[in-house]
């Protein structure tokens, strides 16, 4: 008896110690230890590595840490300078000129210059990169009148501002010795091997197995980085990711990469944190998407009425944990830039109300309780659209709306929703990206080209909203365009041409070894320069 | 020589089924809303329509989709397996990369599930309706209606959570770089659970069979004069019994040969290793047609060098069945 009581005593005692350490590394100074395999969770292949070709985060896990940017954000969400060292705008906002860091090298040997950024810049990030055409729409020119400066001409003003903020994920430059009259830029193969100027330089790459990069010895910056290795384990099961955590075969799985309930599991094992930190710039709103196209849904009183419908706050708390909160509108809370003090109309769970303004709009229920039927295409993105897409279903039959939901995966979803318009509902994610014109408005700018995916599909046009959005975007001055990207909110949410009831950030699951982690808003996506692993 | 012209003829007839079978994946595939290039802009979360009508016409998806089969089987005579949009490198490169895991994990659960359920099935055969029977008879029924995939994560739950004993997925332990003998050595660390996982399945096919062959050849004729004449039973069982009820399971190795790359699928995803089901289940999504229709084309050729080797034991089985035909 005396000896189990004992026994107790130890083990809980070895269970506070083992719960208290994380905590401990916040407090004490503890010195960074070189060395050490960082593992990592890779959940999607990509066709390429290259992030001056790709903004996604798939890209960034990998080419972010081998690759680098003009600017990138710090723990409060500023912009500072990585390749770049400063920036200034002209007061008509057509001329930005960054001043480069000096001594820079790529993994091969060659010297960084204001060439590659320009090359770059013009032939990548202006013809290629996804939301970097938009963004690039209106740039020039770059001139580099030495190879310490580069300065960006643009025919319409471009908003310091957003520029900055959109450079974090749009603004990693590639060696132009290596691309330039080396054909297509698109199937070079040093997309698939990349040489950039990070803290890590590419080994090798094997097609459904990993992924190596190692220390880059000659890296900028002083005593960094602190790992010798990174490995990026391809892991396509979410369960079994979760396990081969557990059995240490792996350190971290970014955004949202394990399930729901295998997060919440791993978060009670001291072995490891399970938290949103760290992902404060990769915010994304689960979206209900309507196609005006139907004469329904083009009805603002059915919108409504279907956004009433549901209950967002027992969706998210039975089904989504403490990871989600009620959204409030298609610029997400954690903005500070640009999140309105007023983003007008919210949509609060009223099924009588829901109910009365279906009967007002003029479809009543006809026989069996049913008013008319609808196809629901949930993105195949995550677990939450899945379960949020079932919960809309049920939650429509009882204002009297029959949900057909139409499961399909990824490239048929863009195909149906984004090409062939046959959807009436859709739900998915919207992922905000620092500043709204970034990848935001174009959801609700009329005129997309058909096909273009996460663009404006749905059929609606609305010229008021056009403008702003316009005017938004060439805006210089940082209080007026705050005030207008407020407007943006408001109308976006009095119209609801899409809905955006919930507000996510992604998950990460780390394990408790690892130091200096999550301390940026895009950490997972940063270069890791800083990172280390306690023995 | 006559074996020669026996696989030369086996080869020849083959070739239509072959070709239906290509053509059939590739309708089948016209009917998956959406094209490599919609995975594409998937994949990259977003781009605009100028940059998805320049890759159509880049990897040849502008033109009907008869004139891309056509291209397909015109290449296909010319034995070039064509360029994969996923994956940017020829197709046959990408299956070669990919080809050793699965033979590997084949190979091991085949014959572990052979070696075994014929063992197992001799023994609850002889002891029929006693208590091995009755143990190996409920074990078989287990293992058969147990979904992979569960049993695979319950595999990595208690041996390499819980006990630590075998790593939880991967083909090769990339973080220490090992070579030669310790190498080998570290692979077959990681093959010994996912071998388990597909292989017991198909062990508890192969010992219902070997058990009911068993039995059934066992009341035949010649094994009583075989008993008649004396022979002791071990004898009697290994000599003319096993010999004859062999043939039903040599017959399912050729029929499974081909369903086991089917099931590799959900093993590979669950342990991570880089195989051809896994890669094939990725064209799909990913409508890479080329690729998929690369493995198609090379799982065919598996099944049909198999059944090949499945017709050379059974003439060596039973020298009553010529291979002459």
């Amino acid at each position: 008896m005396d000896m189990t009581r004992r026994a107790a005593l130890l083990t809980s005692a070895a269970i506070a110690s083992s719960v208290a350490f994380p905590m401990r590394s916040l407090f004490a100074q503890e010195t960074p230890r070189k060395g050490g395999v960082f593992t990592v969770h890779y959940g999607a292949e990509q066709r390429q590595l290259n992030p001056s070709l790709q903004a996604s985060t798939g890209v960034y896990i990998i080419g972010g840490k081998i690759q680098e940017q003009l600017v990138d954000l710090d723990a409060a969400g500023n912009p500072v300078g990585v390749l770049a060292t400063s920036w200034e705008a002209a007061p008509d906002g057509k001329t930005i000129t960054f001043k480069l860091r000096d001594g820079v090298k790529w993994h091969d040997g060659k010297p960084f210059t204001s060439a590659d950024v320009q090359f770059t810049a013009m032939e990548m990030w202006k013809k290629i990169l996804n939301y970097g055409t938009t963004l690039q729409l209106f740039l020039t020119a770059v001139d580099t009148p030495d190879p310490l400066t580069a300065v960006f001409r643009y025919e319409r003003p471009m908003p310091l501002g957003l520029l900055l903020r959109a450079l974090p994920d749009l603004g990693y430059v590639s060696p132009r010795h290596l691309y330039e009259g080396k054909g297509d830029i698109r199937q070079n193969p040093v997309n698939l091997a990349p040489v950039g100027t990070g803290p890590f330089k590419f080994v090798t790459y094997e097609r459904g197995q990993h992924v190596i990069a190692d220390r880059n010895p000659d890296y900028w910056r002083p005593n960094a980085p602190h790992l010798d290795r990174i490995v990026w384990r391809v892991v396509t099961d979410r369960a079994a990711a979760a396990a081969q955590m557990e059995a240490g075969q792996i350190h971290y799985s970014p955004f949202s990469g394990l399930t729901i309930s295998d997060s919440a599991r791993l978060g009670k094992d001291p072995r490891f944190i399970v938290s949103t930190k760290g992902n404060e710039g990769n915010a994304r709103t689960n979206t209900v998407e309507f196609n005006f196209r139907r004469k329904e849904l083009a009805d603002i009183r059915v919108r409504r009425a279907i956004a009433h419908a549901l209950d967002i706050p027992f969706f998210i708390e039975n089904f989504l944990g403490d990871f989600a909160k009620r959204g409030t509108g298609p610029v997400p809370s954690v903005s500070t830039d640009f999140y309105p003090a007023d983003n007008g109309p919210q949509y609060p769970f009223d099924k009588k109300l829901a109910a009365k303004l279906l009967d007002e709009a003029g479809f009543k229920a006809g026989a069996g309780g049913t008013r008319f039927s609808l196809r629901l295409l949930p993105a195949p993105w995550g677990e939450d659209i899945t379960l949020f897409a079932t919960f809309i279903q049920q939650s429509l039959a009882d204002v009297g709306i029959k949900v057909e939901v139409v499961r399909t995966d990824g490239g048929g979803f863009l195909k149906q929703v984004y090409d062939d318009h046959a959807f009436d509902l859709a739900t998915g994610w919207h992922q905000y990206r620092n500043d709204p014109a970034v990848s935001t408005t174009v959801w609700y700018r009329s005129g997309q080209p058909k096909g273009a995916p996460w663009t404006n599909q749905w059929d609606w046009t609305d010229p008021t909203m056009d403008k702003i959005i316009d005017d938004a975007a060439t805006e210089v001055d940082v209080a007026k365009r705050k005030a207008l990207y407020g407007d943006f909110v408001r109308r976006a949410n009095t119209e609801i041409p899409i809905w955006t009831p919930i507000e996510q950030i992604f998950l990460t699951a780390i394990s408790a070894k690892a130091r200096n982690h999550s301390n940026t808003p895009r950490w997972g996506s940063s270069s890791w320069h800083d990172l280390w692993l306690a023995e | 020589m006559r074996i020669l012209t026996l696989a030369g003829r086996r080869l020849a007839a083959s070739i239509p089924t072959l070709v239906l079978i290509l053509i059939g994946v590739f309708v089948l595939l016209q009917f998956a809303p959406g094209d490599t290039v919609d995975a594409l802009m998937a994949q990259m979360g977003g781009g605009d329509a100028t940059t998805a009508r320049q890759l159509r016409q880049y990897y040849g998806l502008d033109v009907s989709a008869w004139a891309q089969l056509g291209n397909y089987l015109w290449r296909l005579i010319r034995l070039d397996l064509g360029f994969s949009a996923i994956y940017g490198k020829p197709v046959a490169t990408v299956i070669a990369e990919r080809l050793p895991a699965t033979i590997l994990l084949m190979t091991a659960s085949l014959s572990l599930a052979f070696f075994f359920g014929l063992i197992f099935g001799v023994i609850a055969a002889r002891g029929v309706n006693r208590w091995p029977d009755t143990l190996i008879s409920t074990l078989g029924l287990v293992f058969y209606a147990m979904p992979t995939f569960w049993f695979g994560l319950m595999a990595i739950v208690v041996f390499s959570i819980y006990l630590q004993w075998l790593p939880a997925g991967g083909f090769e332990d990339i973080t220490v770089g090992l070579t030669g003998w310790r190498r080998t050595l570290d692979i077959a660390s990681h093959l010994v659970l996912p071998t388990l996982t597909l292989g017991l399945f198909y062990m508890a096919i192969y010992l219902r069979i070997m058990r009911g062959s068993m039995l059934e050849v066992l009341t035949l004729d010649f094994v009583r004069t075989a008993r008649a004449k004396g022979m002791d039973e071990t004898r009697v069982v290994v000599r003319h019994v096993l010999r004859n009820a062999l043939l039903p399971m040599v017959t399912l190795i050729g029929l499974q040969a081909g369903t086991m790359l089917g099931g590799s699928v959900v093993v590979e995803s669950v342990f991570s290793l880089p195989g051809l089901g896994r890669l094939a289940y990725e064209s799909v999504i990913q409508r890479d047609l080329n690729t998929l229709l690369g493995i198609v084309f090379v799982s065919a050729l598996l099944v049909i060098v198999v059944n090949f080797i499945v017709d050379l034991l059974y003439a060596r089985l039973d020298p009553r069945i010529t291979t002459g035909g």
